[in-house]
């Protein structure tokens, strides 16, 4: 209920906001799809807080539009194709599932420009767009494997894809510089987003030992147990220090906004061309939240390391490369290429599980 | 005075008629108090809703798209409910037709296989909800186990089978992990009926299970002892019809549809096999059948409405930026109404003095 006043109440506002505004019919009409309720934080909220930071930058030449909670099933594709005839020029479509039904619509519409995230396939009229989320992993794997006291590290993983995967081996080969014995228990949940499996597999890491809880998961579940169980834990998408203000150590925050405000512009100015854009902590699509809970001169550590990553000093996987078999991943430069981060389906040495269904 | 609800002497026949009419102009003007204190046009808002999806070729093939597997899921649990057998499980029937049917479109993937691999797949896919369906119908009548608890556990069986095989033995090669088969072939795909349109021939299956089942249910001997069994278990009996061989038929024939339904939905609009093909079609498909009651024709009506208020609400959210949450109310509303304006089938209402000592609500 309490909800639903919430949304009543921004929907008066919006259509107080609607009034004031300028017409719409010369405006670029800008669409998004998204995968869960807006909410309070997490991977849509991001996307919405980018949204909004869009329409504070260019709302005098831009509508938007969003079409929230769209399952990845049979209904993505419909609802993509509406904001389509809806007169959108450019749409983002925020997840991974979204690929086929995107790429499906795109073909359909020549004329409409497509920004479909974390995916791999793309079109003349369709881009694609992600961030290194494992240049912020390496910094999380240094900062635990110091404030670890008992040397086991408690990764809660949504799916073994990728990006997953690259998180985990990125967080050990940090890890394994400060502490070359570190180990990682890893639970999958089979989810991006439920709280109540991420908060029982918080606990059955605190269980197995782990003192410091990474999560590749949205809410804020596993913070809270780490807070009630005294341990520590990282945040994921969205600041969560709130959820444990004596827990936080830092959290990965996908900040998408000076991405979409580039696109938009790019579509403003008839610049718009498909391409594949993966930024990271350099270009702020990653960005840290503030180190807290640690001494200061893990503190340093990590802000140096960040400023190391982001002048290209630093980079999390620079060869030589140990894979789990004991043999030495194949290297063409001084570290993987970004094929090989974006298709990585092995973990590193001294990770002792298996990666599920492999 | 005093308002009271009393039971009336037979059911009415006129209130049956009109309840919905009254359920559904309750929730409009309910609706329309809603925007009003959104700050929308109520009339413009419900145009939006209502009218606009009406009149326009593309929303209306998605009405047809989203009915499809409403309809044909939700005949099948009609023909269980009638005959008094609680089938719950269509979610997991559907999701099981899907993956059996995905099983040939998988293994024929990149061969030369010709036009026989989608019948095939339909087939396999109605087989296995069939199969699926009728564990929990011989727990009933083998053993005497809840049908309600046995096929809603069931479902979750199904969704973790689905998961482990689009995450395990059946992921896409190509597809970085990513939990998902590889798009099917165009032989195992359900061809649609507009070229550019998502209409496909899905719909045409789902309009002859509804003939089907107004066949079966109003002119043959399965369909009346289907309906006295349900209505009259203990006549049924004198009458020498066999319950458990209903109860296993219904079950069957159930599990059939929303298998069938399944496999059309993942070689038709998806196009692959994936986690979540279901928005909850097996058990929305509950609903639907309830609102259709228990009718075939009914249910094509109650299917393609609620469709209706599923693409309205999305035009609605972009049109006029009404949250998705407005178009959840809505359907509670609605059913709210449906089932209130029933109860007056049975009972009605009537003003009495104070004094009298007559109870309320009599059961």
């Amino acid at each position: 209920m309490r909800k639903f006043f919430v949304a009543a109440a921004a929907a008066m506002l919006a259509t107080g906001a609607g009034l004031f505004g300028a017409h719409a019919a010369d405006k670029l009409k800008v669409g998004f799809i998204y995968l869960g309720p807006i909410g309070d934080l997490g991977w849509t909220y991001q996307h919405d807080l980018a949204r909004q930071a869009l329409v504070k930058e260019l709302g005098d030449r831009i509508e938007t539009t969003y079409l929230e909670n769209v399952s990845e099933g049979p209904d993505a594709e419909r609802s993509i194709e509406q904001l389509a005839r809806a007169g959108n020029k450019l749409i983002f479509t925020t997840s991974f599932g979204y690929m086929e039904p995107t790429l499906k619509v795109a073909k359909k519409y020549p004329n409409v420009h497509f920004e479909h995230a974390t995916g791999y396939k793309r079109d003349k009229n369709m881009s694609t767009y992600s961030g290194r989320f494992y240049e912020g992993r390496y910094i999380q794997g240094l900062i635990a494997a110091r404030m670890s006291k008992s040397g086991v590290l408690g990764y809660i993983g949504s799916f073994p894809i990728p990006e997953v995967i690259s998180g985990i081996n990125s967080t050990m080969l940090a890890a394994q510089t400060i502490n070359p014995n570190i180990k990682v228990k890893i639970i999958w949940v089979n989810s991006w987003f439920d709280p109540g499996k991420e908060a029982d597999a918080a606990k059955a890491l605190i269980d197995q030992g782990a003192d410091v809880i990474m999560q590749h998961t949205d809410s804020p579940a596993a913070m809270q147990v780490a807070a009630e169980r005294g341990k520590l834990a990282f945040g994921q998408d969205s600041e969560m220090i709130k959820f444990g203000p004596k827990t936080q150590l830092t959290s990965i925050i996908d900040n998408w906004a000076p991405y979409y405000i580039e696109r938009v512009r790019a579509e403003l100015d008839g610049k718009w061309a498909s391409e594949n854009t993966w930024d990271g902590l350099k270009e702020k699509m990653v960005v840290m939240a503030p180190y807290t809970n640690m001494p200061d001169d893990v503190k340093k550590i990590a802000e140096d390391t960040e400023a190391a990553i982001k002048d290209g000093k630093l980079h999390p996987f620079k060869c030589p490369i140990i894979g789990q078999d004991g043999k030495q991943v194949e290297c063409k430069g001084e570290h993987l290429s970004d094929d090989q981060i974006l298709s990585m389906n092995f973990y590193v040495k001294g990770i002792d599980e298996a990666i599920p269904g492999k | 005075m005093q308002l009271v609800l009393e039971k009336r002497a037979e059911r009415s026949a006129t209130i049956a008629l009109v309840s919905p009419l009254i359920a559904i102009g309750l929730t409009l003007v309910t609706m329309s108090i809603l925007f009003a204190i959104l700050g929308k046009n109520p009339l413009s808002a419900l145009g939006v809703y209502f009218i606009d999806p009406l009149i326009d070729g593309y929303s209306l093939q998605e009405i047809a798209v989203k009915a499809t597997p409403l309809v044909m899921i939700a005949i099948g649990l009609s023909l269980c409910y009638l005959a008094n057998a609680w089938n719950i499980g269509a979610e997991g029937q559907f999701l099981i037709g899907a993956v059996a049917g995905s099983w040939l479109a998988v293994k024929t993937q990149g061969t030369d296989a010709g036009h026989w691999v989608l019948p095939a797949m339909l087939l396999l896919g109605a087989l296995a909800g069939a199969l699926y369906a009728l564990i929990p119908a011989i727990c009933k009548v083998r053993f005497g186990a809840s049908e309600i608890l046995t096929s809603l556990m069931l479902v979750y069986v199904a969704d973790l089978l689905l998961d482990y095989l689009v995450r395990g033995p059946w992921r896409d090669p190509k597809g970085f992990n990513f939990p998902t088969t590889a798009e099917f072939d165009p032989v195992a795909t359900v061809p649609v009926l507009i070229e550019g349109g998502r209409l496909h021939l899905g719909a045409i299956i789902a309009l002859a299970v509804v003939a089907a089942g107004a066949v079966l249910l109003g002119r043959t001997i399965n369909g009346f002892e289907i309906r006295v069994v349900g209505a009259a278990p203990r006549a049924a009996r004198f009458g020498g019809f066999n319950a458990t061989r209903l109860i296993l038929l219904t079950f069957a024939i159930s599990g059939a549809l929303a298998g069938l339904a399944g496999i059309v939905e993942v070689a038709g609009p998806v196009g692959h096999l994936q986690p979540g093909i279901s928005p909850g079609y097996g058990f929305t498909a509950i609903i639907v059948a309830f609102l259709g009651r228990l009718n075939p024709i009914g249910i094509l009506v109650a299917a393609l409405f609620l469709a209706l208020t599923f693409i309205g609400g999305e035009q609605a959210q972009i049109a006029m930026k009404i949250p998705l949450d407005v178009t959840k109310v809505f359907q509670g509303i609605l059913l709210f109404y449906v089932l209130a304006c029933d109860s007056l089938i049975l009972y009605r209402f009537r003003l009495i003095a104070a004094s009298s000592k007559v109870q309320s609500g009599a059961h």
